[in-house]
């Protein structure tokens, strides 16, 4: 229980950090909007909504990276992440709270960009948005224990893309697929095995990310 | 070693009879078997790493994937070489191995990133190590996105129903694998090696001063 209340603290320590900042999450809001702009120009007339389901999925990507690249900065800038590591919780906790708070961004930022998508694009169905919570949940665990390897090292923003983007590609390859197969129970079902097993791995192994 | 390669490539043309192209199937083949090899293997020797601690396991990690994305690359271009040949186009994305292979050495070229930009140190090992580790578990991830991607993507899946193999050209096929799988633990040994060499002078130079 211990571990829960911590993980706890943990989001809602990010999360008011960012209500009182207003850091991150206007920031992804933007873009994901001005992304959807672009895209209205970048698809031609006529392209059909498979381009602009596929293009969503750029749009999200991206976004994610977006906040992810922000989630460590506050620690990283008052030294906040030596504190955490000293403290006396599970570190993986501190994993977990990241994840949890990342996600919440980037849910809310999609809850105003989805609806537009509608709005500018194409409807989106049931398994659609499925498909996008789970894809939210894999690239968010895995992208935040890059973020933090990314945090430690010279090349910083520049490394994050480069480590996540690659991971992403099978979350992508079943967003796409849960939006316009016709199948898409088993691009949901591939969706949740990559969430399970990237999860436990990121969540195993960030203790040794963090320590010195 | 370079007795094993001569008689891979003496052997091979023996029994070549789909056409001059179906050759690099012994090199193209191999190296792709070789580069998994390469691959887990970095991905064993980082989990040893960090269950055990002991810092040799970082560098032979390190040695071990640079060997695999080297094949890796050569997978891809003699792929791409294979498929100009017998399909007519330099590259294919229905064929799920190259696409694979493109993804993985993005991702080992992501690894490079990321080791030469940490700070030395137990921090860069143990971070390197999760990386590979990561790797691993890519791969079948990734193999399983890309054949349900064929789905989408592809809605007619590519088969392709080559003759069974006869016994020479399996043989031949046994041949080359064996000797690209020695070649590169010949360069593995070699690389890592040097490597060590490399570290213990700098503790020396470090030592004089």
């Amino acid at each position: 229980m211990t571990y829960l209340a911590d993980v706890a603290a943990l989001t809602r320590k990010d999360l008011r950090v960012e209500l009182r900042g207003r850091d991150t999450l206007p920031a992804m809001l933007l873009f994901v909007l001005a992304t959807l702009v672009v895209f209205h120009f970048a698809l031609p007339e006529g392209s059909g909504d498979t381009a602009a389901y596929g293009l969503l999925w750029v749009a999200i990507v991206f976004t994610a990276l977006l906040g992810l690249a922000r989630a460590w900065v506050p620690e990283q800038e008052h030294r906040v992440l030596d504190g955490l590591v000293l403290a006396p919780c599970d570190r993986s906790a501190i994993w977990l709270g990241k994840t949890l708070a990342t996600l919440v961004f980037l849910l809310a930022a999609q809850a105003v960009a989805l609806p537009v998508f509608v709005l500018f694009f194409e409807p989106l169905h049931a398994a659609a948005l499925a498909g996008v919570v789970l894809a939210d949940v894999g690239i968010c665990a895995v992208g935040s224990l890059m973020a933090a390897m990314a945090a430690a090292s010279r090349a910083r923003e520049v490394l994050l893309p480069l480590l996540v983007l690659p991971l992403a590609i099978p979350l992508i390859v079943g967003g796409v697929g849960a939006a316009v197969s016709a199948d898409a129970e088993r691009f949901i079902l591939f969706l949740l095995l990559y969430d399970a097993v990237f999860a436990v791995l990121s969540w195993a192994s960030f203790e040794y990310v963090v320590t010195e | 070693m370079g007795l094993a390669l001569v008689l891979a490539l003496i052997v091979a043309p023996e029994d070549a009879d789909q056409g001059i192209s179906q050759r690099i199937f012994y090199i193209h083949v191999p190296i792709a078997l070789t580069a998994y090899f390469c691959f887990g293997l970095g991905a064993v020797k980082a989990l040893l790493l960090l269950w055990r601690g002991d810092e040799r396991y970082d560098l032979e990690s390190y040695v071990a994937i640079h060997q695999g994305t080297i094949f890796g690359a050569l997978t891809l271009i003699t792929g791409s070489i294979w498929a100009r040949a017998s399909w007519g186009v330099w590259w294919t994305w229905s064929s799920n191995q190259l696409v694979l292979f493109l993804v993985l050495f993005l991702f080992y070229c992501a690894y490079f990133m990321l080791r030469f930009s940490l700070e030395e140190g137990p921090r860069r090992a143990r971070s390197s190590a999760v990386y590979a580790l990561f790797g691993v578990a890519l791969i079948p991830v990734s193999f399983l996105a890309i054949r349900l991607a064929d789905d989408f993507i592809h809605p007619t899946v590519f088969t392709r129903d080559g003759p069974q193999m006869s016994a020479t050209m399996f043989t031949t096929f046994l041949v080359a694998w064996a000797a690209v799988t020695l070649l590169a633990y010949v360069l593995y040994r070699v690389e890592l090696a040097g490597k060590r060499l490399d570290a213990d002078l700098r503790e020396l130079r470090e030592a004089l001063q």
